[in-house]
């Protein structure tokens, strides 16, 4: 019970952070819909979206503007080092990861709810056919991404290189879930939908997601130790 | 249950970062009551020192105890007997000194968690500014919360970096007499400091690094900067 205790509280206090300011949900947010809408004015010819392109540029909004959020959360923490503050709590380190991740994982929904609406609209891509397979697809890939974005962003929060590394590091490791997520929304584009190929790519996902956590959970308190 | 100690002991302590040696065979017990003033020049291995007492940095070879055990034999639990103060104020800007407080009472699991921070705003001449975002104070204010988020949870081992930069005069007293209290109940306190006037008085004893080594750890008494430079440059 104090493992989640410990996640929830440093939950709690990243939002009351975030409530403050809006700093990184405006910034996060900023970015994903600049990005999508430069897509749109490059792809977009007479009211014609290219066939497939929308779930690509759905996917490459969630990873850029979530790079940008892994880093300006650990920014936070590394002014005043608070960072090592919580690793001096009597509290299981996997925990306060745990805490990070949901924050992250919370901000990119947050991004999401407005950016998937925008590239189904600007690129007519019916998203909403299958509204559940669509959350489940977003949710696990999003999971997956933060899970070893949370851990390397930590990992990084002392390196002076740490705006370069965290891209180079982060996005080879998270290849597949972006692969996945990708693939597995292009199929919800299909026409007629292609239900067992998205389940699929969602299993896959699910199999990623658990052993990103479970690495990550793990590695956590070695790689906080100097 | 958190484990609970009366001394520390460092034996032939080392931390090596690739081929420097930042801290090089140290051996050094502490007891309960004791202010330890850490001294020594710039670079000396001071704060890997505190980081290997914090359970931050992890010793290269030697051993480190608490009360006689080792950290992987008394789990995290341990982290729950040390504070630390370091030169950065591991406090969130953002957040009241309040929000602060309260955010690190119960990370630490603390009971009655509003009253403590109630006292500690106290102890900490702000009160009246507990609901104010520590963004908005003085190097000095936002030092005095710092100590008291340190302390917060009556750790046994209090490990304080430079812990009157900022300060006043009168708050200097306040924080040396905080100090005094606190070891009087059966503190450990280890204070990296270059402030030798400061620590003057305060310190009971004196350990002395330079190149990481131990160059002595002596009983302090008056005239701690004259001591310390006869020490520092004899050797």
């Amino acid at each position: 019970m104090r493992f989640f205790r410990v996640a929830l509280l440093v939950l709690k206090k990243d939002f009351a952070i975030e409530l403050k300011s809006y700093e990184i949900l405006s910034t996060t947010l900023f970015f994903a819909v600049s990005c999508v809408a430069i897509f749109s004015f490059a792809f977009v010819k007479d009211g014609q979206a290219p066939v497939d392109a929308a779930a690509g540029i759905l996917w490459i909004a969630i990873a850029f503007s979530g790079t940008l959020a892994l880093g300006r959360t650990f920014e936070r923490e590394r002014y005043g080092e608070t960072l090592k503050a919580l690793l001096l709590a009597p509290a299981p380190r996997p925990a306060i990861y745990l805490g990070k991740l949901l924050g992250i994982v919370t901000l990119l929904f947050a991004t999401e709810i407005i950016v998937v609406p925008m590239v189904a609209f600007l690129f007519s891509a019916p998203f909403f056919e299958r509204p559940l397979l669509l959350v489940a697809l977003l949710g696990l890939g999003t999971v997956g991404y933060a899970a070893v974005g949370t851990l390397f962003a930590a990992m990084l929060v002392r390196a002076r290189t740490r705006d370069v590394m965290l891209p180079i590091l982060l996005y080879p490791i998270t290849i597949p879930v972006i692969i996945a997520g990708v693939r597995g929304t292009s199929a919800l584009l299909a026409s007629p939908v292609d239900e067992p190929v998205a389940m699929l790519w969602i299993g896959l996902l699910t199999f990623f997601d658990v052993v990103f956590v479970t690495l990550s959970l793990w590695t956590f308190e070695p790689l906080m130790t100097e | 249950m958190t484990f609970d100690f009366d001394r520390v002991d460092l034996t032939d302590l080392s931390r090596h970062f690739g081929r420097r040696k930042a801290v090089a065979r140290v051996s050094l017990a502490m007891h309960a009551g004791d202010i330890v003033g850490l001294l020594g020049p710039n670079g000396a291995g001071k704060s890997t020192l505190l980081g290997m007492l914090a359970t931050l940095v992890a010793p290269t070879t030697g051993a480190l105890t608490y009360g006689g055990k080792r950290i992987g034999e008394v789990g995290e639990g341990i982290r729950g007997r040390i504070g630390v103060l370091a030169h950065e104020l591991h406090l969130y800007p953002e957040l009241t000194a309040r929000q602060n407080l309260e955010f690190f009472a119960r990370l630490h699991g603390l009971a009655d968690v509003e009253a403590l921070v109630g006292t500690a705003l106290e102890q900490a001449n702000l009160a009246d500014r507990g609901e104010d975002q520590v963004a908005s104070f003085s190097r000095g204010m936002r030092q005095r919360l710092a100590l008291e988020r340190c302390l917060l949870h009556r750790p046994r081992l209090v490990l304080l970096d430079e812990p009157f930069t900022g300060l006043d005069d009168r708050a200097v007293r306040l924080v040396a007499d905080r100090l005094k209290r606190v070891a009087a109940e059966g503190a450990i306190i280890v204070l990296a400091t270059h402030d030798l006037d400061v620590a003057d008085g305060l310190i009971t004893r004196m350990a002395v690094v330079r190149s990481g080594r131990l160059l002595c750890d002596v009983a302090a008494s008056a005239g701690i900067r004259q001591q310390y430079r006869v020490l520092v440059e004899s050797v």
